[in-house]
């Protein structure tokens, strides 16, 4: 069959014919629809990263837990970590949807062969690192994760929604968490500062590299996975949070920071991108340990794993 | 005029706070992410039944923070350090289940002791509480009807941890509930999951033999006072302050 060949090629370019075309006409890309294999895995990367990026998020909030100075405090705080573990929960469950389990994922996590966001490798040293990672952190994912509401491939879009909505409290608590410390005591508002200094940078690097050095970002914004740029997004940040600092009451720890009449935006000052390298490449100051507590937690659980496995194939079909 | 029933708002009330604050240590270190969900979801409930217990025997936060380990007066087995989640599971399966018990009674006790509000949070509580039993119900039947090493350390956890079930039963002041009466309803209960679970009764003695008493005492066990300093320094560092 000589002509075999032939005829797979043109079906294929066929397909990528009506790929393309949906993307641009922004419709959906659903999980039965063709789609090319770069697309699948730059998703399975991203939101594999997404997911993981939940659950190790988890640790530095967690960390306070125990410790929270309210029981009103003591509730949000731990709403908020359980919807992080639900958030984990929906994107590995979109991953599904491109063919590869949460089991396949996290193993790679495990294993350092997939990240999580470098920012929850720094640590939370006082209760308002809570509050910070609350106005900064979550900020920052949601300029991130707002776009991503519109992203051409239909399950992510849809986990993002809802994602994105129970962000914007997380947000807001955090907000108003600074804000009880900064009209506080002398001391609160001394711990509100201390934490919006250390916060502020980790946090614009939150949007990447700059673009001129973003290697993944071309293609996926041609796919509309990605709807804008690093810089934009991280623009679009610094906007937001510089009145927000203001009503606080608190300053951001940048010299360069002021308003361009011209851009219409802060201009603000350098990044320091060996820091962001460093941590990215494991020697931040908690990416041992973040780490080695998931996967510690993972070893500790597998006699549980496989309790409900064997409990299920004993039980299958009888309900009990 | 205030018909609270103190006593027992508080005892209920730290039952409820310390367990809440022992279930959420579990967050980011559960065995499947859905139980780091389901444990999280447990505690939010019995943390909002302890901010409704202690508020209305005054204000929760200073109960929570200010009070040393000998005034607080929940029972020893809700203080119990997690250990593996057995040990966990089967706090819960005995806790959730006289919680249920407790509750249904106390929802539909008629006395002047409804205008306190105790009923209205009973009738709440009952809900929750029958999720937190069945989640404690699932696990027990799998860990027990699992494999063999999680058969043995569910069956090991039973047996730790009943020494502090006989606690559960003993009278409280201004409780309209005959709280001995509810032993036997309850070991039945137990005793048919745990048969299920193709686990044994434990047979040691269910409580201390120390005439000192035991958690409604405010006497406690030695992990406790530790469990309060980490829950409690940083608003003791800050007297005075609001959060």
């Amino acid at each position: 069959m000589t002509t075999a060949p032939a005829v797979e090629e043109a079906t294929e370019s066929a397909f990528l014919a009506a790929f393309d075309a949906a993307v641009a006409a922004d419709s959906r890309i659903e999980p039965r629809d063709w789609m090319p294999d770069a697309y699948r895995a730059t998703l399975v990367r991203q939101m594999a990263q997404h997911a993981h990026s939940e659950i190790i998020g988890m640790q530095p909030e967690a960390n306070w837990i125990t410790r929270a100075p309210s029981l009103r405090r003591k509730a949000i705080l731990m709403a908020k970590v359980q919807d992080e573990a639900g958030h984990g929960l929906y994107l590995y469950s979109a991953t599904e949807t491109l063919g590869v389990g949460r089991d396949e994922l996290l193993d790679k996590l495990h294993s350092g062969r997939q990240r999580y966001s470098s920012i929850f490798n720094y640590p939370t040293l006082t209760w308002a690192d809570v509050g910070a990672i609350g106005w900064l952190v979550d900020g920052a994912a949601i300029t991130n994760q707002v776009p991503l509401c519109r992203c051409s491939y239909g399950p992510y879009a849809r986990a993002m929604i809802r994602i994105c909505k129970e962000e914007s409290f997380h947000q807001r608590q955090g907000y108003e968490l600074l804000l009880t410390l900064s009209r506080g005591t002398a001391e609160q508002h001394a711990m509100a500062q201390d934490a919006v200094d250390r916060w502020w940078w980790p946090s614009l690097m939150m949007f990447g590299p700059p673009d001129e050095e973003s290697g993944h970002s071309a293609q996926s914004m041609e796919w509309k996975i990605k709807r804008h740029s690093n810089d934009e997004l991280r623009q679009r940040f610094v906007d937001i949070c510089v009145p927000q600092a203001e009503i606080l009451g608190l300053t951001l720890p940048d010299p360069d920071l002021r308003w361009n009449e011209e851009r219409g935006s802060y201009d603000y000052g350098d990044i320091d991108w060996t820091e962001f390298q460093q941590v990215l490449r494991g020697n931040g100051p908690c990416n041992e340990q973040r780490i080695s507590q998931r996967r510690q937690a993972h070893e500790d659980g597998a006699w549980v794993r496989e309790a409900a496995s064997a409990y299920a194939a004993k039980h299958e079909g009888g309900a009990r | 005029m205030n018909r609270v029933p103190v006593t027992a708002a508080i005892a209920l009330g730290d039952d409820a706070l310390v367990l809440a604050q022992r279930l959420g240590e579990w967050a980011g270190h559960a065995p499947v992410l859905e139980e780091d969900v389901a444990l999280a979801n447990i505690a939010l409930d019995l943390l909002g039944q302890a901010r409704t217990l202690l508020s209305m025997a005054g204000d929760e936060d200073q109960h929570a923070y200010l009070r040393e380990e000998r005034e607080f007066r929940n029972v020893q087995l809700v203080e119990q350090p997690n250990g593996d989640f057995a040990h966990t599971i089967a706090r819960q399966l005995y806790f959730a289940t006289y919680q249920q018990l407790m509750y249904s009674e106390l929802a539909t006790a008629q006395s002047e002791l409804e205008q306190g509000g105790l009923a209205a949070l009973a009738a709440k509580a009952v809900k929750e509480v029958a999720y937190h039993r069945d989640h404690a119900v699932q696990w027990t039947l799998r860990l027990g009807d699992g494999t063999p090493e999680s058969h043995e350390r569910m069956q090991r956890a039973l047996d730790a941890l009943w020494r502090y079930t006989g606690e559960l039963f003993q009278p409280m002041e201004g409780l309209p509930v005959d709280l001995p009466a509810l032993r036997e309803p309850w070991l039945a209960a137990i005793g048919e999951v745990v048969a299920r679970a193709t686990l044994t009764m434990p047979d040691g003695p269910d409580r201390t033999p120390w005439a000192a008493g035991a958690g409604r005492q405010g006497v406690h066990t030695e992990s406790f006072g530790r469990m309060l300093a980490e829950m409690q320094h940083l608003h003791r560092a800050h007297p005075g302050a609001s959060w």
